[in-house]
């Protein structure tokens, strides 16, 4: 009898707690965006604040931006760390001492990395000093304003690609750690060349754990934040950004959370979208 | 060697630059000081003694808020860990020990909590916090933070007893341990590195985020919230050199917990 109830018991504080930090805050985030002071000095229902949020002078350019980010980003990280984690399977010696150099960015934080890669970009920064080394620039050059829309994007990928292709690489090692290597072995003995194994056995077998990294990292995408401002200040608006900015400057917390919904409407449809185009066989049959 | 082994080795080692010179950049930019934040061309080698290396820090820890900053964000990471180990243990337990139903579904949901973006959390909880009196307190902030590092911390927790075999705490209730005596003394001290790396992982989570911290405060800044909020107005030396203190921190956890890394996500997706 014990040994029945006592799992819940051990389970219930940790999910009473997540219940109440996550369902709790959904709701309220509603309340907020939601509601408004009506005529008589009471909140009613309504969509001012959505519609503060839309008629906001770079509302789209922030929507425009953010999306432009994850397209690229998310997809450029999936490649890089598909590649380095199979070249991990071919690494002879210091395969671990590689593997800890290639997941150290996981512990380091956005607003770290972009001022990290603020150093690299900046107008006397090293990126201008090995330009101005091989002859393509004369002197110091400002890439990081609102004047080279383009540069400053690439910058922001590259400061992603740097942070956050980690996190991607960690999960799909785990998965394939945990795919036997006798079917592998078994496709080379059928006379599977290396290309056919790799699109034939360890992609399909790395489906669950393609699905949890690429919702993973395009949730954490959306929601883009202290990497953008440290690297294009103003000049690079984002959904997060925008919601930070009406919370903190203007005291806004309505429109604040108009634009979180935003951000969680995008993670939920892209999740949607990851399961449908992902499905496990199990889950197709 | 072949030309091909050649190349691949060559991939490999690029991959490691790419991931590593931009540390010592960041290194040679935080303790360079204003001289080296203006210089151009830039030294690619650290100019001066190792006492010069060491001012620039020093200088960025007297600015007037730095260290209650960085007091505070101990104090919220250390919230955050004490209570993410409080209720993510016995959870990771149950989950490792027991066959219960629901116990697939409870992974899920606690592995989809990921899947909710921060600003839907920490901006109502702002208000809410203002109302109990958490608001622009450690606690509060590490609360919220609760709700990211528990995730991982029932993960990890049930990952590390997974490991522990169940025999070892069978043949201690035979010995006549009750269940919690078991725990305490045969678990508990077989699990201990374990916990370290959990309690380093929800650690970490704390001490690097952002967004919730800066929502959450006004006068008692994380690191994080209160470099955000002063970098409009901070030269570049000071930007650089106060994330460079942050990832230093972050460097040396990642080593220490490298090895568990993996066991989080191997299990997530069984």
């Amino acid at each position: 009898m014990r040994s029945r109830t006592l799992p819940y018991l051990l389970i219930a504080p940790a999910s009473l707690l997540l219940a109440v930090l996550f369902l709790w805050p959904l709701v309220q985030t509603a309340f907020l965006a939601f509601r408004a002071p009506g005529p008589l000095g009471v909140d009613v229902w309504s969509l001012a604040h959505v519609r503060r949020m839309v008629s906001d002078f770079d509302f789209h350019t922030a929507l425009f931006n953010t999306l432009g980010l994850v397209v690229v980003v998310v997809p450029l990280q999936f490649i890089l760390a598909l590649t380095m984690a199979s070249m991990l399977r071919h690494i002879r010696a210091g395969r671990s001492l590689v593997l800890w150099i290639w997941s150290i960015p996981l512990g380091i934080s956005d607003l770290a990395a972009g001022l990290v890669w603020l150093a690299i970009l900046s107008e006397r920064g090293y990126l201008n000093t090995v330009l101005h080394a091989v002859g393509i620039i004369s002197g110091p050059r400002s890439w990081l304003t609102y004047e080279t829309p383009g540069v400053l994007f690439a910058a922001i990928v590259a400061t992603e690609l740097w942070r956050a292709t980690a996190i991607v690489l960690v999960i799909l090692v785990a998965g394939l750690d945990m795919i036997p290597r006798e079917y592998a072995e078994a496709a080379e003995v059928f006379g599977a060349t290396p290309w056919q194994r790799f699109r034939r056995i360890t992609l399909p077998l790395l489906r669950p754990s393609i699905q949890t990294a690429l919702i993973l990292r395009t949730v954490l995408a959306f929601e883009m934040f202290a990497t953008v401002i440290a690297i294009g200040g103003r000049n690079f608006p984002v959904l997060a950004s925008k919601a930070y900015n009406w919370q903190y400057f203007d005291q806004n917390t309505g429109v604040a959370a108009a634009y979180a919904l935003v951000i969680m409407g995008a993670a939920i449809g892209a999740t949607l979208v990851y399961l449908r185009l992902l499905r496990s066989p199990e889950q197709a049959r | 060697m072949t030309a091909r082994r050649l190349f691949f080795l060559a991939g490999v080692v690029t991959l490691c630059a790419w991931v590593l010179v931009p540390l010592y950049l960041i290194a040679l930019a935080a303790t360079g000081g204003s001289a080296v934040v203006h210089a151009w061309p830039k030294p690619f080698l650290p100019t001066g003694a190792l006492a010069a290396t060491l001012a620039p820090l020093a200088r960025f820890l007297s600015i007037a808020g730095v260290w209650p900053a960085l007091l505070t964000s101990v104090e919220t990471a250390l919230v955050c860990v004490a209570i993410s180990l409080t209720l993510g243990l016995p959870a990771g337990y149950a989950l490792a020990r027991f066959r219960f139903r629901g116990a697939v579904l409870f992974r899920v949901l606690v592995l989809m909590t990921r899947a909710f973006p921060v600003a839907i959390l920490a901006l109502p909880l702002a208000v809410t916090f203002i109302h109990l009196g958490l608001y622009d307190t450690p606690v509060g902030v590490g609360l919220m933070h609760t709700a990211l590092a528990l995730p991982f911390t029932i993960l990890v927790s049930a990952s590390l007893f997974q490991a522990i075999p169940a025999e070892l705490e069978e043949a201690s209730w035979v010995f006549g341990c009750s269940r919690l005596g078991a725990f305490r003394r045969v678990v508990m001290p077989l699990a201990l590195p374990g916990i370290a790396a959990a309690a380093t992982f929800a650690f970490v989570i704390s001490w690097n985020e952002v967004f919730a911290a800066s929502v959450l405060t006004v006068r008692h800044r994380t690191l994080t919230a209160y470099l955000l909020a002063i970098l409009p107005e901070s030269p570049l030396d000071v930007q650089f050199t106060g994330a460079f203190l942050l990832v230093v921190p972050s460097v040396i956890f990642i080593f220490l917990v490298r090895r568990r890394l993996f066991s989080i996500w191997g299990i997530a997706n069984r």
